[in-house]
């Protein structure tokens, strides 16, 4: 008989769901999409806060939609104000960095850097930077989270890291 | 008789009569008519001439005076009716015209006259006008010659050019045969010759300066002729002619200080040169007003340059002598250096050689006190071992003092009994006093801690030396000495006024009192005692132990533990009293404190550290707030978000006891929040502790966080551990020590 066949297709599934997961999770380490910094916030999700990653991840995706709107507004400017650019990148560095997510502030500080120099071709291909890595981490936490919460709906805990 | 119409002429002519008056009558005639036509010839000529119709009349008039002239000329002989009629015609008309011409006459002729008085009026003016012309044409020449001369004054900083030039330019400009100028001697009292147009190099010639002329010119600042007999006007060999008048004017001799627009005229230390000005001796010239002003004017200006000159050699001679004091300092500067170079080469020598033998001597004789001896060789070992380690502690204060001058010297900090010091002390102390029958008290405060964190053996030293000062200087009575904890009311004491000790919870200040009923110090004397080898007459003159070092070594040691020491003392015979104050760390103050918030793990998990903290979380960034949010919440942590920095200091009270700011806001007013938050709280121990949280821990960020009074910067992303190490820390130290 199987390992498998000890368990209870429910468990199999969970079991399926979590390695899913994991496997998920390493290959999003392993890409660099986050970084330590987020299996931080998800050491502060526990029973008086269970939903505490879900809220800071929704909170991120609405900061950041409105911050890159903004920049590509500033952008398209006949006279473009690099300072308020720079302010906009050094508000969006700051909050990927407090999620954890690595490849979009790294591609910030990029973006500041030519924000700086006041390199507008620079800036231009930043932004477009910016919003492909945003929305490639973006498809990546709702994927997690969707696991996440498939995972407690069968009953079962997520695994750490 | 034939009847004629002739008239017969008024009387038989005489023939010769007759002839003479046809002669006249035809040439008054000419001249009658020919008088009107040169008036037109000349009037036609002339450009103006306003009483044409005066001429007419005139001309009439003539003309028919002349016409009757001729008429008269056939009257002489028989002539008929008609030539009678025509002329009392001519003769009527002429007396009409001549009525006529006689009434305008009485209205043109004061015209004319008046014409005539304009035009004598119109010369003078115009001769006036030359004047004053030719008077402006020379005083612009004396401009232009004041000018020059001023150019040329002015275009040479060196004293002896200018007045060379100024002889130079004068004479040429008003062909002067001779001009000097006579300076004051040193003493003031001469007057000598030292510069002249005409002579080379001039023989001193001197002139007593209170001279009547030489005072008259120097009273007044204008040019005055003087007599050219007077001393200073005999420059020239007398020659066969008369000499030339001689004009002297004072020259203003100007110090640095004497330098006011204001009053320029009127100078208080007067030291005038006089300009002697001489015209040639055969000429017929006179000085003129403004030739005399041009004297004045250039006299002025000579003052100024000489003083320019004067100002430009007195900062040439300052620079030099500043250089040259450069260069002597600098030498002294590098001889010190190697004086204190050598002294310490010899310190450090002396130090290993010295201590070397005395101690051997010291550790011999001590083991030769342990055998057998007779009595007098037990006497003479005694005194050697007295005198041997007299010696050495000379040494060690010697060798101890260099090194605190250096500043080279560290304390030692450990440990140590407090309490058990003062009983060494004591009975180190006790033998010494009971052999001169002083008694010697000890009384410690009860708040006094047993133990302490400082230098033990150097406070020893200290107290070991004030108290034995204390014995040292009493015959009789006794020493009473006293340790306490400084409170803030005696923390200022009126002889110190300018130590403020400010104790904290780590330190406290030692307070260590010594009285003794000696022979007192005079109060004058008390600053010397302080000072290195002084020792007063009166106490030399006792049992004199110590080289004087003591008191200085005490005094260098009790400021290296950040405190102060003073003698006081009512006069001689009436004691002295000795105190000094020592900041000492308390030990054990991070074990006792007890703190609500000390890190005590529950059996589950180490989840709520900081139950109940209330904590302000001040950051600009959602995101960013929410996850630091989070992680105080897991902490146990109870807190309050704010988005900027007026909201922080609205929002913030007593009763949040850590502050957390995000400093990667752009702008500096996270700084001023955290000078406006302890502003607020009088007290720093009432108020938040205020920690940075920042992106970047360069130099800058943090100096500006430390600047500001921060206690503490961490750098994100802040992970639970640190948080809760950082949290820990904050509370049971009250200080960040490392921003990790």
């Amino acid at each position: 008989m199987s390992i498998q066949a000890n368990y209870g297709t429910m468990e199999l599934n969970l079991m399926q769901l979590q390695n899913q997961y994991l496997e998920f999770m390493r290959s999003v380490y392993r890409e660099e999409f986050l970084d330590e910094q987020f299996a931080q916030l998800q050491k502060l999700q526990d029973d008086s806060n269970p939903d505490f990653v879900g809220e800071v991840v929704s909170l991120f995706f609405e900061d950041s939609e409105k911050l890159l709107n903004n920049l590509s507004t500033a952008l398209q400017q006949q006279f473009v104000d690099f300072k308020q650019v720079d302010a906009h990148v050094h508000q969006f560095k700051g909050s990927s960095s407090s999620i954890g997510a690595y490849r979009v502030k790294n591609a910030c500080c990029t973006f500041r850097s030519y924000c700086e120099e006041r390199n507008f071709e620079g800036c231009v291909k930043c932004l477009q930077l910016v919003t492909r890595e945003y929305y490639l981490l973006k498809n990546k936490l709702e994927t997690l989270l969707r696991l996440e919460h498939q995972i407690l709906r069968a009953g079962g805990t997520v695994p750490l890291h | 008789m034939e009847s004629c119409n002739c008239i017969e002429p008024q009387w038989p002519a005489d023939e010769l009569l007759m002839r003479y008056q046809y002669i006249s009558d035809f040439f008054i005639a000419l001249a009658y008519f020919s008088i009107p036509l040169e008036l037109v010839y000349f009037v036609k000529k002339s450009a103006v001439f306003p009483y044409r119709w005066v001429l007419v009349q005139f001309g009439a008039f003539i003309v028919l005076c002349g016409a009757t002239h001729l008429i008269n000329l056939w009257t002489f002989n028989m002539h008929s009716r008609t030539v009678a009629i025509v002329m009392t015609a001519a003769k009527v008309l002429t007396a009409a015209v001549s009525c006529a011409t006689a009434l305008m006459l009485v209205h043109i002729i004061p015209d004319l006259l008046s014409v005539k008085t304009r035009e004598l009026f119109l010369k003078n003016k115009a001769a006036e006008l030359d004047r004053e012309m030719g008077l402006i044409r020379t005083q612009e020449e004396t401009g232009r010659h004041v000018r020059m001369l001023t150019h040329e004054i002015r275009s040479t900083l060196d004293r002896h050019t200018i007045l060379k030039t100024t002889l130079v330019e004068l004479g040429r400009t008003l062909a002067l045969e001779e001009c000097a100028l006579w300076m004051p001697t040193r003493s003031g009292v001469e007057l000598q010759l030292s510069y002249t147009l005409r002579h080379q190099n001039p023989v001193g010639f001197t002139v007593p300066i209170q001279h009547p002329a030489i005072t008259a010119v120097f009273g007044t600042n204008r040019a005055v002729k003087i007599s050219s007999n007077s001393p200073v006007a005999r420059l020239r060999p007398s020659g066969r002619y008369m000499p030339g008048e001689v004009v002297a004017v004072r020259v203003p001799l100007l110090h640095l200080n004497n330098f006011q627009i204001n009053d320029w005229p009127e100078l208080s230390t007067k030291r005038y040169a006089l300009m002697v000005l001489m015209l040639p001796s055969d000429s017929a010239r006179q000085w003129h007003v403004h030739e005399l002003e041009l004297v004045e004017v250039v006299a002025d200006q000579v003052a100024v340059a000489l003083s320019h000159a004067a100002i430009l050699e007195e900062s040439m001679r300052a620079r030099d002598l500043l250089m040259e004091q450069n260069v002597a300092l600098d030498l002294a500067r590098r001889e010190a250096e190697t004086a204190v170079r050598a002294r310490n080469d010899f310190l450090a020598v002396m130090n290993h050689e010295m201590r070397t033998p005395m101690h051997a001597i010291i550790a011999l004789s001590s083991l030769l006190q342990e055998t057998e001896l007779t009595p007098e060789q037990r006497l003479m070992v005694e005194t050697i071992l007295k005198s041997s380690n007299l010696l050495a502690t000379l040494i060690n204060d010697v060798l101890d003092l260099s090194r605190l001058e250096d500043g080279s010297l560290q304390l030692d900090i450990s440990v140590f009994d407090l309490h058990g010091l003062f009983k060494e002390v004591l009975n180190l102390i006790k033998p010494i006093a009971s052999v001169k029958k002083l008694y010697v008290t000890l009384s410690l405060s009860p708040d006094l801690p047993e133990y302490a964190i400082g230098d033990e053996k150097r406070l020893m030293q200290v107290l070991l030396n004030v108290v034995g000062n204390a014995v040292k200087f009493s015959k009789e009575g006794g020493i009473s000495i006293s340790a306490s904890v400084a409170k803030s009311e005696s923390l200022r004491d009126p002889r110190a006024p300018d130590f403020f000790p400010v104790p904290s919870d780590h330190h406290f200040y030692l307070r260590v009192q010594v009285k003794d009923t000696g022979s007192g110090i005079n109060p004058q004397d008390i600053p010397k005692l302080f000072t290195k080898f002084a020792q007063s007459q009166s106490l030399a003159t006792r049992n004199a132990g110590g080289s004087g070092l003591g008191l200085a070594i005490s005094k260098r040691f009790v400021n290296l533990m950040e405190g102060h020491i003073w003698l006081d003392s009512e006069g001689l015979g009436k004691g002295c009293t000795a105190v000094f104050m020592v900041k000492l760390g308390t030990r054990g103050c991070s074990n006792e404190a007890k703190l609500p918030y000390l890190a005590r793990a529950t059996t589950n998990h180490m989840r709520t550290n900081f139950p109940g903290l209330k904590v302000l979380l001040m950051d600009d960034n959602g995101v960013s707030r929410m996850v630091t949010k989070g992680l105080l919440v897991h902490l146990g942590c109870d807190v309050t978000t704010v988005n900027s920095g007026d909201e922080c200091l609205r929002v913030i009270s007593n009763e949040h006891k850590v502050v957390f700011m995000d400093v990667s806001l752009p702008g500096l007013d996270v700084y001023e929040v955290a000078v406006r938050i302890h502003e607020k709280f009088s007290k720093r121990r009432d108020g938040p502790f205020i920690v940075a949280l920042t992106g970047n821990t360069d130099r800058v960020t943090k100096e500006s966080c430390m600047r500001v009074g921060m206690d503490g910067v961490i750098l994100k992303p802040v992970s639970v551990d640190k948080m809760r190490s950082v949290l820990s820390e904050l509370l049971d130290h009250g200080v960040l020590l490392e921003a990790k």
